[in-house]
């Protein structure tokens, strides 16, 4: 049997914690983008848009991560693709950031005074032009601590794709457990490697809160 | 698509499904009371006068709230064991979701607490209300008042969390749909059953909470 030395473990987990950074930025840019469209979806004059997105966000909100993975994981394979764990951690996590990060989105242009828009439309401007000169650079502003206040759900978010099979730092760290039988130390590693990822981040957002507050 | 949706093949389990539910439903009761607590004292401590004690509830906080679930539960079932706390995988799943939500509410309350005009401690100390005396019935209720939505949606998704559990066998919801569709290989309806459940807990919870919040704070039913 082989020994592994602290040393090994940590390395193994860093490596392993590679995949849990590009899987978080591909959930969190996939999620970005969908939240952006329901963002506007959720803002819109149509009742029947707003109620669609509503729905989305309702869905995603309330039910577990866990059974967002297992439903794309099992489902998209109904339609006979064949599903790597890849596809499905960032399709469901992709799915899951995006409806909290258009709640949160909409939120901020919602906190935004309704003058505003009065003010903008009697000065004659467009729907593009108010949302580009008026809303979003303001909304932009307030939006900027929040959602990377989120993107450490999203981090913490990867570890569920070790259920599903996906190696990251989570899996690497079960595997390196029933290798080693060190479940103390392994876990005390992974919970450190994920604290590293997550409160740069978490202090960013809360430094951002203050300084733009200061300033808006 | 080719597939026939078979959800008249769950019937024969729906039993596990309930009973699951019902473990779900108890877990969830008992974290969010003592999650609260547990959020209530360490938000004390934060607010206190002892920098000892907020510094200790501050790495917690931290902590717990800059690391995935899965990892504390991990850590509490297979890594406390070494050290020589032997716990079932009920009772470690119940601590870990304590543990969570407690660093969690500590955070909503503190904010709340911290809302509270210097004024009315002051006012609370010349009418000679103890410390103990002017928490409890001077700061606490207006802060919980004004953060009780927050603490609603975050025991909410402590409850979707629970889903978790299941990864050490704690005989919950989840664990139910994963037993189902190792016998009957129906994937898809299990886990499209048990989330509708899961989305009508969360739905159904945040409409409790809502009555609570009317019964227990008589002057908001007042404003209306």
């Amino acid at each position: 049997m082989n020994e592994f030395t602290n040393w090994d473990i940590f390395q193994a987990l860093i490596l392993a914690a590679r995949w849990t950074v590009v899987l978080s930025l591909i959930a969190f840019l996939g999620g970005a983008s969908v939240g952006l469209l329901l963002t506007f979806l959720q803002i819109s004059s149509r009742t029947a848009l707003v109620r669609i997105a509503r729905f989305y966000v309702e869905l995603f909100q309330g039910t577990p991560l866990l059974m967002q993975l297992f439903l794309v994981f099992f489902g998209l394979s109904l339609l006979g693709i064949d599903v790597s764990p890849w596809t499905a951690a960032a399709l469901a996590l992709t799915l899951f950031s995006s409806a909290f990060l258009s709640e949160i989105w909409r939120g901020c242009i919602e906190s935004l005074p309704k003058g505003q828009w009065e003010a903008s439309r009697c000065l004659g401007l467009s729907y593009f032009e108010i949302m580009r000169h008026i809303i979003l650079p303001q909304a932009l502003k307030v939006a900027v601590a929040p959602t990377v206040g989120f993107s450490v759900q999203i981090v913490k978010g990867t570890a569920l794709a070790s259920i599903i099979g996906f190696v990251e730092l989570t899996k690497a760290g079960t595997m390196l457990n029933n290798a080693t039988f060190e479940p103390f130390k392994v876990f005390g590693m992974v919970a450190l490697i994920y604290f590293l990822l997550c409160y740069p981040l978490s202090v960013a957002s809360r430094h951002l809160e203050r300084k733009l507050n200061v300033t808006g | 698509m080719a597939y026939n949706f078979q959800f008249s093949g769950l019937l024969p389990y729906l039993q596990n499904l309930v009973d699951g539910l019902v473990t779900t439903v108890v877990i969830t009761l008992i974290t969010t009371v003592l999650g609260c607590l547990l959020g209530t004292l360490c938000a004390a401590a934060r607010a206190g006068q002892s920098s000892f004690k907020s510094k200790v509830v501050g790495v917690y906080v931290e902590l717990i709230r800059n690391t995935p679930f899965i990892v504390q539960l991990f850590f509490i079932f297979f890594g406390l064991p070494a050290l020589g706390l032997r716990l079932s995988a009920w009772e470690a799943g119940t601590l870990a979701m304590v543990i969570n939500l407690g660093a969690y509410s500590t955070e909503i309350i503190r904010a709340g607490i911290e809302a509270t005009p210097k004024g009315q401690i002051e006012a609370a100390k010349v009418l000679g209300l103890t410390r103990f005396q002017t928490f409890v019935r001077v700061v606490l209720p207006p802060a919980i008042q004004k953060i009780y939505p927050a603490l609603t949606s975050q025991c909410i998704i402590v409850m979707l969390g629970s889903a978790v559990l299941s990864q050490i066998s704690v005989q919950e919801l989840t664990f139910a749909a994963n037993f189902i569709q190792s016998r009957n290989f129906l994937s898809f309806e299990v886990y499209f059953v048990v989330a509708g459940v899961y989305l009508l807990l969360s739905i159904g919870m945040r409409q409790l909470f809502n009555g609570i919040h009317y019964l227990v704070f008589p002057n908001l039913r007042a404003q209306r």
